[in-house]
């Protein structure tokens, strides 16, 4: 993270209880993923543009139409993959195409 | 600090090597660099290898290779920086040989990526990525490139066939290089039409991973001429890194790294871009290529596309602007922590004149790049040939 203050994990944990909303500023579909991510696969992953200006990296999800630059996203929780023989879930964020409210 | 010369070069052709060790590979190209220079031992042994720990379970390549070329005892260690470890090796042998710590040293660039294959291979490359904010999230070197691509082509308004030309040149130069791991020329056209791997990154657009090892040996340059009958000035050596996330670049579209070490490699060469008769770039990613000529200021930003123009014409080996003489990571193959070595054992034979097919005539002077990851690390090095 460039400085601690604007860090969007230190304001998950601190609190903002509004989601963390941004743009999508570049995505691609992941075809040739990594030990873990197989289930998923196609998956968006994608660097969002968070209103703070921080970018970060995040998988999309919950996509049911084209994905364009500059669509907006908000940050929700998800499941990213298991861990081990056991299957112990690792938890993380996703970014999902922001739910239109019209005051926005 | 002292000049440095190059005076012994070898290498593995670069395949799918299921037969050979990491060990037996690296020694293979160790042997030959020290024939070429005529040498049976050397005061140093510094290992470029990226992905050893996790491809082979196998650290202490130092060590070990020092070891399988009969140097047990010398100071030898391995040095990482991702894809750009080879390079990094090299840093370091010229820094001890300009010292003085060292009289000759031989840099070994080595990786055995066939003992281990599918996903388990592209988690163990995603560790030159950020693990707790980028791998964690199920990116891949591929996806993050392709981030990239996606970005520029929006922001610059440039089409997916626009970046053929890259891919074409480097299979037209590999076809001729014996030592290639693709050696398919590539169909005008066929670019846009590959297989996606992570879009718009295409198989057509990626390099290789590959298995390889090359070596070259360094000595004071004023010595030089003994050991070698044509030995190459390394005139100029410079390492920058950026921040190993995209996300955290103020500017994800500038390789500020790839900048800054090519300046300072020219400053201490003494020369500019314009004086190049040849560049070795990494070319992993055709978007890294683009990238890269905007970031060393062969041309403006969002130009670097440009040069891909009429199937890279301008790159060709008679062309304005030569570059991936020899394949380049698309077509030579992408041995990672080896490909930094490759490349300036390619550079340092054209400037020899022995680059036989592949040869850039009368090339005297040469620009070598290797990159890790998105270009966190980006290691410069300028090469050129002693007058006679």
């Amino acid at each position: 993270m460039r400085d601690g203050d604007s860090s969007p994990l230190l304001k998950l944990s601190g609190q903002h209880e509004t989601a963390l909303q941004g743009e999508v500023y570049s995505y691609t579909l992941v075809r040739e993923p990594p030990q873990g991510f197989a289930a998923q696969a196609p998956y968006y992953l994608a660097l969002v543009r968070l209103d703070d200006g921080q970018l970060i990296t995040a998988q999309l999800t919950d996509v049911d139409s084209e994905v364009r630059i500059g669509d907006p996203v908000e940050m929700v929780t998800r499941k990213l993959t298991t861990d081990g023989a056991q299957g112990i879930i690792v938890y993380g964020y996703k970014f999902r195409p922001a739910i239109k409210t019209g005051d926005k | 600090m002292k000049p440095v010369a190059i005076v012994g070069v070898g290498m593995t052709p670069v395949r799918e090597h299921w037969s050979l060790s990491i060990g037996e590979l690296a020694e293979a190209a160790g042997r030959a660099a020290l024939a070429d220079a005529g040498l049976a031992a050397v005061d140093a042994l510094y290992v470029g290898n990226a992905y050893g720990a996790a491809y082979n379970q196998q650290t202490q390549l130092g060590s070990l290779i020092a070891g399988d070329l009969g140097l047990a005892g010398v100071e030898s260690y391995c040095c990482e920086a991702g894809d750009a470890s080879g390079a990094a090796a090299l840093r370091t042998g010229y820094l001890a040989v300009a010292a003085g710590a060292a009289k000759t040293a031989l840099v070994l660039g080595v990786e055995k990526v066939t003992d281990m294959v599918g996903l388990a291979r592209n988690t163990a490359r995603s560790v030159s990525l950020n693990a707790d904010y980028e791998a964690t999230n199920g990116a891949t070197l591929t996806s993050m490139a392709a981030l990239l691509m996606r970005r520029y082509m929006l922001e610059h308004e440039v089409g997916l066939a626009q970046f053929e030309g890259f891919s074409v040149n480097a299979h037209r130069n590999g076809a001729l290089n014996p030592k290639a791991m693709y050696r398919n020329p590539l169909r005008a056209g066929a670019f846009s039409k590959a297989p996606m791997i992570a879009e718009p990154v295409s198989l057509f657009d990626s390099a290789p991973d590959a298995d390889g090892a090359a070596a070259l040996i360094l000595a004071p340059a004023d010595e030089a001429v003994d050991l070698s009958p044509q030995p190459v000035l390394l005139a100029g050596s410079a390492v920058a890194t950026d921040s190993l996330m995209l996300q955290d670049r103020m500017d994800p579209l500038h390789f500020a790294a790839v900048g800054r070490s090519a300046a300072r490699a020219l400053d201490q060469a003494g020369l500019s871009t314009s004086d190049l008769d040849l560049l070795e770039l990494h070319d992993g990613y055709t978007i890294m290529t683009a990238l890269a000529l905007e970031a060393m200021g062969f041309s403006a930003r969002g130009r670097g596309w440009r040069w891909a123009q009429v199937n890279g014409e301008k790159l060709a080996l008679n062309g304005e602007l030569p570059i991936s003489s020899f394949g380049g990571l698309k077509s030579r193959g992408n041995p990672s922590g080896a490909t930094g070595v490759y490349q300036a054992v390619e550079a340092t034979l054209q400037l020899r004149g022995e680059a036989d097919e592949n040869q850039v005539a009368n090339a005297r002077t040469a620009l070598v790049q290797n990159l890790g990851g998105l270009a966190s690390s980006a290691v410069t090095h300028i090469l050129r040939a002693l007058p006679d």
